[in-house]
């Protein structure tokens, strides 16, 4: 297991260089110019070039290239010039914020899809297949900024069920000291319950939002796999030996039918962590994607650049996750590993 | 598990999470705390809490105007609508109790009693150094104190503790004004130098972080791109004190949003709606919207009058006559804006900026003018804007586009993106574009001197360049600092006049500030910055 967690581990280490140097020559290549964005709108030509100087982008790439590699190696990711502040804190402070309504998104949506799959397969043509049917199409096709807004409209506008879109907490509460970063968590460990009721209220909605598009690759996929599985021979014999329903399909065919399930899961929630921006921006939610991309608005070089390799390195991480856990689900990956 | 439980447990999960949504329960310490704190939402916040650092953004201007204090400032006047305007003419002390000035220099007497925030008494010292900074920094600070011929450190003089002298490099009627804007505020000098190194000796990284002032409200937490708070500081002297003990500023990205915030009561005041918001705000009568023009502020189409065809200024009457100033007045900014088109023919031209030009939409005479210009069968080229307000500049080059297609000039459109406008206003090389200008300082030739002036600066977008043009500009700018009021009247006659006929941009409207607040918010003020000063508000 542990030479196959370093194997995996090194072979990550020539993609992350890559990564490295593609995206400081993507983040080069972009248009614009963050002397003249950064100098204001009053800037005479000496006032940019004063800018320029000042950040460093008056010298060759190449140099600037080093700097920054130098920089990273002593864990400095740089400065954002929209926020002002080091890069590496804001990723940290931005960072649980993203991957807590991301796995809540992903939870509320695994105890729903993965039951409404599996319900789908057994009854082919039934109404939990029809309703499956109905809810993933729809989750697929609505976007995300979409729902988000309607579910904002409708419990918190129309309703007033649901707290103000404010972030992670009601104005008034302040955050709890940070242990996980994650608030759910940090207000339990600080025994602050009002705080906690806080924090999960503003979670319902984004998590919801995320929930409701994050559905349908899942439910599908565990439909489609559950199929394939309730037709193959070793089902058949199971239910032949008498076995009831319930083990056959929960012991013998979910079991089997796990392994694309996982990758699909793994797959979205990577997708999510990046792509939730819209989300972010809706619920006016602190997290990492919707700093990258305002980063990239403002061709602000050190973010998009900091992100770009936080995410490099997530991907990499999960992979080995999503790798050890087939070995955990099916024996014969175990072996050929 | 039989498919009955399963469905059960399921079920029974579903409702365990739909629990906390229920309206929660408002305790005492919470409603108190509401009633004396200030909320606003609105879509960027600071990137930095001192203007001088490198690249502070307008949101962070708000942070420093209410943070610290300038030597002077403005008096209030009542402006359009009754709202509490400051007064372009008439300056009192900040920091300052009592100034003078004489022919070359204006000395300024401190109070006393003036305290930073961490409670060092405010000293000349600390002024001396801090304009020192302002005009040492470089970028827009700097550029922004050589507005009013203040560039030198040599020209701030410590007299005693308690008195400064500011020496004038030559005649200028901006450099009084200049000293009542944003950027020359005072910052505790001792407590920055002490956090200052080698590579930053005036203390940027320090102060970016957070507030070294001694104004009426500090900082006490911020969260960049998240939110700010600021407390009151009880012991500021230079005014009345405040009435909002607290002011949580929150970045609300979605417009939607900050309208359903303001609308269910839950934030105080926004800005930065689309017009359209604004417009059904003011309609529907629930909230207060405050709209006042942008003073010295105007958005216009431009030309670059280097290239063909728009060096020909027959080609540039004729797109004037050509724009559909009224539907852009009404579908783009639904009459959220002072008009700048149409005056009557007979109207003499003003002492004033902004005022209306006499072009009106009028294709005959457009075509008219296309076909004496030799271009009868029109021409393309491209119609640039900036996507970072693509609100109002999307729809305003729509129309554009459609109503010169009348004439036969075909349009594309060039959606540039905001980090890159910039970059593409200083290659000047758009044929066609529309953008907004608005000084800080209200004075036509201020306007004309960056807009209009052969020295060619970032905002003479248009590269015109035009000798009688410069006569006339430099002509107000010598008089108005000798108090020459018969020469200064003409030249700005004479420079409107000509910019109107030359029409190397083509003013369409002044556009609106708008502020949406609660009923029970009072006391808003409209500065020259166009951000809200949290001294005079008032909550109940």
């Amino acid at each position: 297991m542990l030479t196959m967690i370093g194997k995996r581990l090194m072979f990550a280490v020539p993609s992350l260089i890559g990564v490295v140097i593609v995206t400081f020559l993507l983040t080069r290549a972009l248009p614009g110019d963050p002397a003249a964005y950064f100098a204001g709108p009053a800037a005479t030509k000496e006032a940019v070039e004063q800018i320029r100087k000042k950040l460093g982008l008056d010298k060759p790439l190449i140099e600037q290239f080093f700097r920054y590699t130098n920089d990273l190696a002593h864990g400095d990711f740089g400065n954002s010039l929209t926020t002002g502040q080091p890069v590496a804190a804001e990723i940290r402070n931005r960072l649980p914020a993203s991957a807590e309504l991301t796995l809540l998104g992903l939870i509320v949506s695994v105890v729903i899809a993965i039951p409404l799959g599996v319900l789908a397969a057994t009854r082919p043509g039934s109404w939990v297949d029809h309703l499956c049917r109905i809810t993933t199409t729809a989750g697929v096709s609505l976007p995300v900024f979409f729902t988000g807004l309607v579910l904002v409209y409708v419990f918190y506008f129309r309703l007033g069920w649901s707290p103000a879109p404010l972030g992670r907490l009601d104005v008034f509460y302040s955050a709890p000291p940070t242990v996980t970063g994650f608030y759910l968590i940090d207000t339990l460990i600080a025994r602050d319950l009002e705080a906690f009721r806080s924090a999960l209220s503003q979670l319902i909605l984004p998590a919801t939002t995320l929930a409701i598009f994050s559905l349908a690759p899942i439910a599908r996929m565990t439909r489609a796999s559950m199929l394939a599985v309730l037709a193959s021979e070793f089902v058949r014999t199971a239910r032949a030996s008498g076995l009831s329903p319930a083990t056959v399909i929960v012991t013998y065919a979910f079991r089997n039918a796990m392994l694309p399930v996982i990758t699909t899961l793994s797959m979205v929630f990577s997708f999510l962590l990046g792509a939730n921006v819209l989300v972010e921006k809706v619920f006016a939610w602190p997290g990492i994607g919707s700093y990258a991309v305002e980063a990239l608005i403002s061709s602000d070089f050190a973010p998009v650049q900091g992100f770009v390799l936080t995410m490099a390195v997530m991907y990499v991480l999960l992979n080995l996750v999503i790798d050890i856990l087939y070995g955990v689900i099916d024996p014969r990956v175990r072996l050929e590993g | 598990m039989k498919r009955r439980d399963f469905l059960k447990s399921v079920s029974g999960l579903a409702a365990g999470a739909a629990l906390p949504a229920m309206p929660q329960v408002i305790s005492s310490a919470y409603a108190d705390a509401r009633s004396e704190t200030l909320l606003i939402v609105s879509e960027g916040g600071p990137n930095n809490l001192d203007i001088h650092g490198v690249g502070t953004n307008v949101p962070g201007y708000e942070v420093s105007w209410n943070c610290y204090d300038r030597l002077i400032s403005h008096e209030m006047k009542v402006g359009p609508g009754g709202v509490p305007y400051y007064d372009r003419d008439k300056f009192k002390g900040e920091l300052a109790e009592d100034f003078k000035i004489d022919d070359m220099s204006v000395t300024f007497k401190l109070r006393k009693n003036a305290k930073f925030h961490d409670g060092t008494p405010v000293t000349a010292k600390d002024v001396k150094w801090s304009l020192d900074r302002a005009v040492s920094v470089g970028g827009f600070p700097t550029f922004q104190m050589s507005a009013g011929s203040l560039t030198k450190p040599e020209q701030f003089v410590v007299i005693d503790d308690y008195t400064v002298r500011v020496d004038f490099l030559k005649k200028d009627r901006l450099t009084i004004p200049d000293l009542a804007v944003i950027v020359p505020c005072i910052v505790n000098s001792e407590l920055v130098k002490k956090n200052a190194s080698e590579k930053d000796p005036w203390g940027l990284e320090f102060s970016k972080q957070q507030t070294a002032g001694s104004g009426a409200y500090k900082v006490t937490k911020w969260t960049a791109g998240t939110e700010v708070i600021m407390e009151r500081n009880d012991d500021w002297v230079c005014g009345p004190l405040p009435k909002i003990k607290r002011v949580i500023w929150r970045m609300v990205p979605q417009a939607g949003n900050r309208r359903a915030l303001l609308e269910r009561g839950d934030a105080d005041i926004s800005y930065e709606l689309p017009n359209k918001d604004f417009q059904e705000m003011k309609a529907n009568g629930k909230l207060n919207v405050v709209s006042l023009p942008f003073s010295n502020g105007i958005q216009y189409i431009g030309m670059n009058v280097t290239k063909p065809p728009f060096d020909n200024p027959k080609v540039r009457q004729a797109v004037a006559y050509a724009l559909p100033y009224q539907k852009i007045m009404d579908a783009v900014m639904f009459g959220l804006a002072n008009p700048m088109f149409g005056a009557p023919k007979d109207k003499p031209t003003e002492i004033a900026w902004p005022q209306p030009h006499k072009y009106n939409t009028d294709m005959e005479k457009a075509k008219a003018l296309l076909v004496e210009a030799g271009y009868a069968n029109g021409f393309e080229t491209t119609i640039s804007f900036d996507l970072n307000f693509a609100g109002v500049n999307e729809p305003l080059c729509v129309l554009v586009q459609e109503s010169l297609a009348q004439i036969g000039i075909k349009t594309t459109i060039n959606k540039v993106p905001g980090a890159n406008w910039r970059t593409e206003l200083n290659k000047k090389e758009m044929p066609l574009f529309t953008n907004v200008f608005s000084g800080w300082l209200d004075y036509p030739e201020y306007f004309f001197y960056w807009c209009y002036h052969g020295n060619n600066s970032v905002f003479n977008t248009m590269s015109y360049k035009s000798a009688e043009m410069d006569k006339l500009i430099d002509g107000a700018r010598t008089a108005a600092a000798s108090g020459d009021k018969a020469t200064y009247d003409a030249d700005v006659k004479g420079f409107v006049d000509l910019a109107f006929t030359d029409i190397p941009r083509i003013p369409l409207y002044q556009p609106f500030v708008n502020v949406a607040m609660q009923k029970n918010i009072s006391g808003y003020q409209y500065w020259f910055h166009r951000r809200l000063d949290y001294r005079a508000l008032a909550k109940g």
